[in-house]
């Protein structure tokens, strides 16, 4: 790995006054490298991240059939990382005018990572220091426990896409609380519905009483109101106070919760494993956001490549090279799914529309498909629009909310489906649906969705852990689950139950062979049979594993 | 079988023409079929037994090599079309994908891997190491394996290969067709000659160790703790020789036998005549002449070894279909490769495929390349094996191992052809491994081929020679290696 040369380093510079021309933003200093083959061998498996720690699973190919991206939702062949300065590879051999090209791409890809709020978290320092020292200290320990770290780091990884992201997030750029907001939402937050667990009506009434308080007296109205629960409930101010030690670190997610409660982690000799569940927890919230801007991030790229590369003016006469290459990127598949496509032809649907003034209310009521078609408002705000999207909305509500008739039809788009023919032994690919909404939930299903498992705090006691995996139509994967409360099992030095759900009856679709002399079975999709799911209990004990039915 | 689509009417045509060849085979193998399964009827048949029947009767009627060939498992595996998060910067911009890793590298890291293994399990923990994952039987009898040691990160993640009704098996699609209207098609089972869809795709993309079967065998023998082979004592020469001082030579050598000296020499005396009472030998009498001495020298004697000879017996009716077949194949690669090592290469193997009729293919590719079609018939197997092995005398020189891999289903319901046949192997045989593959959809422990060995108590009275392995047809590989031990273990 060696950095590019000094050529190159200046057409970069060059690329870097042009896209801040454009209105990009990102830090001056990037860091650009020359990898090769050999590079990538050590480099993919550490996500690109040259000073990740060590890891013996990096040396094995690991399976990945059952759930790639749910497993391993970063990508271990990105260009550029999100580090400070931000670090992007290259071939060595690429042409001038393709490393152009590249470096449009890259540098929109680190005005994403430097503007997108669902980076915040990694606005405020370097994350390839911060996994060095992490490195370090993980080596210097497996010298000292030899290869109880790699076991604490595989049952850490097991549980680390359970990490606790959006709280994570929500806790950076949050307005700072007064005392008396403070007591304000716990009194209505906490107080009533948890502790005094009041109906609505009551609730709504000591709102009314609040809202007639600062009517009445105004900026004192407050200390009227609460005069009055102080008198109601003698109890509440110490409460209070408690409430406020309390919640100094909000313990969510459950690598956090086992370094807080568990016995076994919290014994003298163990205090060492918590350091390092804590670097492969900061690790994977290092890498949420990734996988949620997959759309976006790369939609934005390819937009800006393709706007800045066809202005610049150092690379004349290679148009049709770049068209080339551009196209094999950009262009959307016959079936499947292309985020580079989809997200750039979203960004620049967006931008002519919002340039057409059609996120306004004006169009918004026009029922007259003609003069929908026709509308402009010539109101000409369309990248000021985008480049508030890419700073605020992550890919779910970027489909969700753009996703729509006059973009599907715009660009031809349809759900394709597929199915089986049986006496040629092919897959048919067909077209299945051409409705927005269709092809809405054909995206939002695939986009990357780890499951949802609280501690059940109220049926958790203090030797064994009860995890609520909240049910949202998909099963776990039955096999990895042993193992991962083996893991778990571990870490918490007790017993480990998990409920969650799984399909009662196996209600596999029988195959239907074709049989001579009956006709053959006719074509159409039957509807599967409705699934029936059945709530179960796993537990382990003592490294073995039950399950029962609840 | 590629065309090009713009040449469809073409297309069409030469399809039909390829049919319609296909058809005449095809027709006389059925009727065939059709006639066995009538007398079956007659004699009276359960309407599950006949609906099973009449399915693989329809299955395509012939076998041939499976376009597959030669491409890895892993590779039917790998998704053909693109997905929302298949693409990467490095990948689509820069045309830099992964590469293959250093086979140094994972050589030397394979040990280490199964030490580290080995400690898990002391420490309590299951292993989680796995090989022997891909099969790639090279043709005309190169015994290449990949093996590629892998692991899992278990995590709770939803299941990816559960779809919801909605959801079903939908895609993202673009440009033009009416809804409803079929765009494109592409084989089940893809071939390997079509390069993936992206960019750095066309090469098989994966990370392969190869290495040989022997190799494999070795960590099947080593890792799972497969049993050591006993010395069954046959012997048969090799090529193999050590050095010993086996020869004699008149006059000269290291060593003098004085035995056969002796001999010479009162030889040489009787001729001479000096010896004219044999009752009573004087030997001080005796002339000896330097010729007489007879010395030992080294020389090259032939080695003997325990040889084996392997038949892997493989059904491959029509309801062989899918999972079942690649266990099967699977835990053959395996065995073969365990009996590889455990006769240090000396092992001879034999092919044998069938339906209702038995047939020797030449090697493991044909073998494991066959495509299923057919009815079934176990005994035509069976018999198959006795006849080569009375035919060439194979007992005399052979430990004969014959392992068999079936979904469990005969036409020959009650195992009446098929049970004298095994009987009759079971006298000369070392080892019978039946190995049953049980259809996801069919009640466990219910093939005819297992009722009928049940039934006929060979299991049992013969338990040392005749195992049999039942597994359904979805199981792992750490099931599969449990299944070898129960096949070979002493």
């Amino acid at each position: 790995m060696e950095l590019i040369n000094q050529h190159t380093k200046k057409i970069m510079e060059g690329c870097k006054a042009r896209a801040l021309d454009a209105g990009l933003s990102f830090d001056k200093e990037s860091l650009e490298y020359i990898v090769t083959n050999r590079d990538l061998l050590e480099l993919s498996p550490k996500l690109m991240i040259p000073t990740l720690y060590d890891y013996w699973v990096h040396d094995v190919e690991v399976l990945k059939e059952k759930g790639k991206y749910e497993l391993y939702p970063s990508n271990p062949y990105e260009t550029v990382i999100n580090t400070r300065p931000a670090i992007s590879f290259y071939n060595d051999n690429n042409p001038d005018w393709l490393n152009v090209m590249i470096f449009y791409h890259v540098l929109a890809h680190i005005d994403f990572f430097q503007n997108n709020y669902f980076y915040r978290h990694t606005w405020d320092y370097d994350f390839t220091g911060q996994a060095l020292s992490d490195k370090r200290m993980i080596a210097a320990l497996r010298s000292e426990k030899g290869r109880w770290v790699d076991y604490v780091i595989e049952f850490a990884r097991g549980i680390d896409n359970l990490v606790g992201y959006h709280r994570e997030l929500s806790q950076k750029e949050k307005p700072h609380q007064t005392r008396r907001e403070k007591q304000l939402d716990y009194y209505f937050d906490e107080f009533l519905q948890k502790i005094k667990e009041v109906n609505t009506s009551t609730y709504i009434k000591e709102i009314n009483r609040y809202n007639q308080c600062i009517a009445k007296t105004g900026s004192k109205g407050e200390d009227v109101f609460f005069a009055e629960v102080h008198k109601k409930n003698p109890e509440f101010k110490a409460l209070f106070e408690k409430h406020l030690k309390k919640k100094t670190k909000h313990s969510g997610d459950l690598i956090d919760f086992l370094t807080e409660n568990s016995r076994f982690l919290n014994q003298e000799e163990n205090q060492w494993m918590t350091s390092v569940m804590e670097v492969v927890r900061n690790t994977s919230i290092f890498f949420q956001p990734q996988i949620r801007t997959k759309i976006m991030n790369e939609g934005w790229a390819s937009y800006w490549h393709s706007t800045l590369f066809l202005q610049d003016d150092r690379i004349n006469g290679h148009e049709v090279e770049f068209a080339r290459v551009d196209s094999g990127v950009t262009s959307m598949p016959r079936v499947g799914l292309n985020p580079y496509a989809l997200g750039m032809r979203l960004f620049e649907f967006i931008e002519r529309c919002a340039d057409q003034g059609r996120y306004s209310f004006d169009f918004q009521r026009l029922n007259d498909a003609h003069q929908r078609r026709n509308y402009d408002g010539h109101t000409g705000q369309g990248r000021d629009y985008i480049f508030e999207l890419r700073q605020y909305l992550n890919d779910f509500m970027f489909i969700n909310t753009f996703m729509d008739q006059d973009f599907m039809d715009r660009y031809k788009l349809f759900v394709a489906g597929r199915r089986l023919n049986q006496e040629r032994m092919v897959w048919q690919y067909y077209v299945k649906s051409r409705k927005a909404e269709d092809y809405k939930e054909m995206i939002l299903n695939q986009l990357y969705h780890p499951p949802h498992i609280d501690i059940d705090m109220i049926k958790t006691k203090s030797n064994h852990l009860y995890l609520n995996h909240q049910f949202e139509g998909k099963p776990l994967v039955t096999e990895y689950i042993a193992n991962t409360m083996l893991g778990l099992e571990f870490l918490w030095g007790g017993p480990v139950m998990l409920e969650t759900s799984e399909v009662k009856t196996s209600a596999a679709p029988q195959e239907t062979r074709m049989l001579p002399g009956l006709a053959a079975p006719a074509k159409e999709e039957k509807p599967p049979p409705k699934i029936e799911w059945q709530r179960v209990l796993y537990t382990m004990e003592n490294r073995k594993l039950k399950k029962a039915n609840i | 079988m590629h065309r090009k689509p713009a040449d469809n009417a073409s297309l069409k045509q030469s399809t039909e023409n390829r049919g319609s060849d296909n058809l005449g085979d095809a027709t006389a193998m059925k009727t065939d079929l059709y006639k066995r399964f009538k007398e079956l009827k007659q004699r009276g048949l359960s309407p599950e037994r006949e609906a099973k029947m009449r399915q693989e009767m329809a299955s395509p009627s012939t076998h041939s090599i499976d376009p597959l060939a030669g491409m890895s498992a892993a590779g039917c595996y790998r998704r053909a079309l693109m997905g929302l998060y298949d693409t990467s910067d490095l990948m689509m911009l820069q045309n830099m994908a992964e590469t293959p890793r250093s086979y140094v590298s994972r050589i030397r890291s394979i040990d280490e891997l199964l030490e580290r293994d080995r400690q898990r399990e002391k420490d309590g923990f299951p292993r989680k190491i796995r090989v022997g994952r891909l099969i790639k039987p090279g043709k005309g009898g190169k015994e290449k394996i990949v093996v590629v040691p892998t692991t899992v990160e278990e995590k709770f993640v939803h299941d990816p290969s559960f779809k919801s009704k909605q959801e079903g098996d939908s895609q993202g699609g673009a440009g033009d067709g009416e809804e409803g209207e079929v765009i494109g098609e592409q084989p089940v089972r893809p071939d390997q000659s079509q390069p993936g869809s992206g960019p750095g795709e066309g090469d098989d993309g994966q990370h392969d160790l190869e290495s040989s079967a022997y190799d494999l065998g070795k960590i099947l023998t080593e890792k799972f703790e497969l049993p050591n082979l006993k010395d069954k004592g046959k012997k048969r020469s090799l090529t193999r020789y050590t050095y010993d001082l086996t020869d004699k030579n008149r006059g000269f050598g290291q060593v003098l036998d004085k035995k056969a000296t002796l001999r010479k020499i009162v030889e040489t005396n009787i001729s001479l005549g000096r010896i004219p009472d044999v009752a009573q030998i004087d030997p001080t009498q005796f002339l000896i002449t330097p010729d007489d001495k007879i010395y030992r020298i080294l020389s090259r004697e032939k080695d003997y070894e325990s040889q084996a000879m392997v038949f892997f017996l493989r059904d491959y009716s029509g309801s062989m279909m899918g999972k079942s077949t690649e266990l099967v194949v699977a835990q053959h690669v395996l065995i073969y490769s365990w009996l590889l090592y455990q006769y240090a290469r000396q092992v001879e193997t034999r092919f044998i495929l069938h339906d209702t009729e038995a047939k020797e293919v030449p090697d493991f590719y044909t073998y494991y390349n066959s495509t299923v079609a057919g009815g079934t018939q176990v005994s035509s197997a069976y018999k198959l094996v006795n006849e080569i092995v009375s035919q060439e005398n194979l007992v005399q020189d052979y430990n004969i191992y014959i392992f068999h891999g079936t979904d469990g289903d005969d036409w020959d319901t009650d195992g009446k052809q098929s049970l004298p046949e095994l009987e009759k192997m079971l006298n000369y045989a070392n080892r019978v491994g039946i190995s049953i593959a049980e259809h996801a959809s069919a009640k466990s422990g219910n093939t005819e081929v297992q009722r009928y060995l049940k039934k006929s108590k060979l299991l049992e009275t013969k338990a040392k020679l005749l195992r049999l392995d039942v597994m359904s047809e979805d199981a792992d590989e750490p099931r599969l290696i449990e299944g070898i031990k129960t096949l070979i273990s002493e």
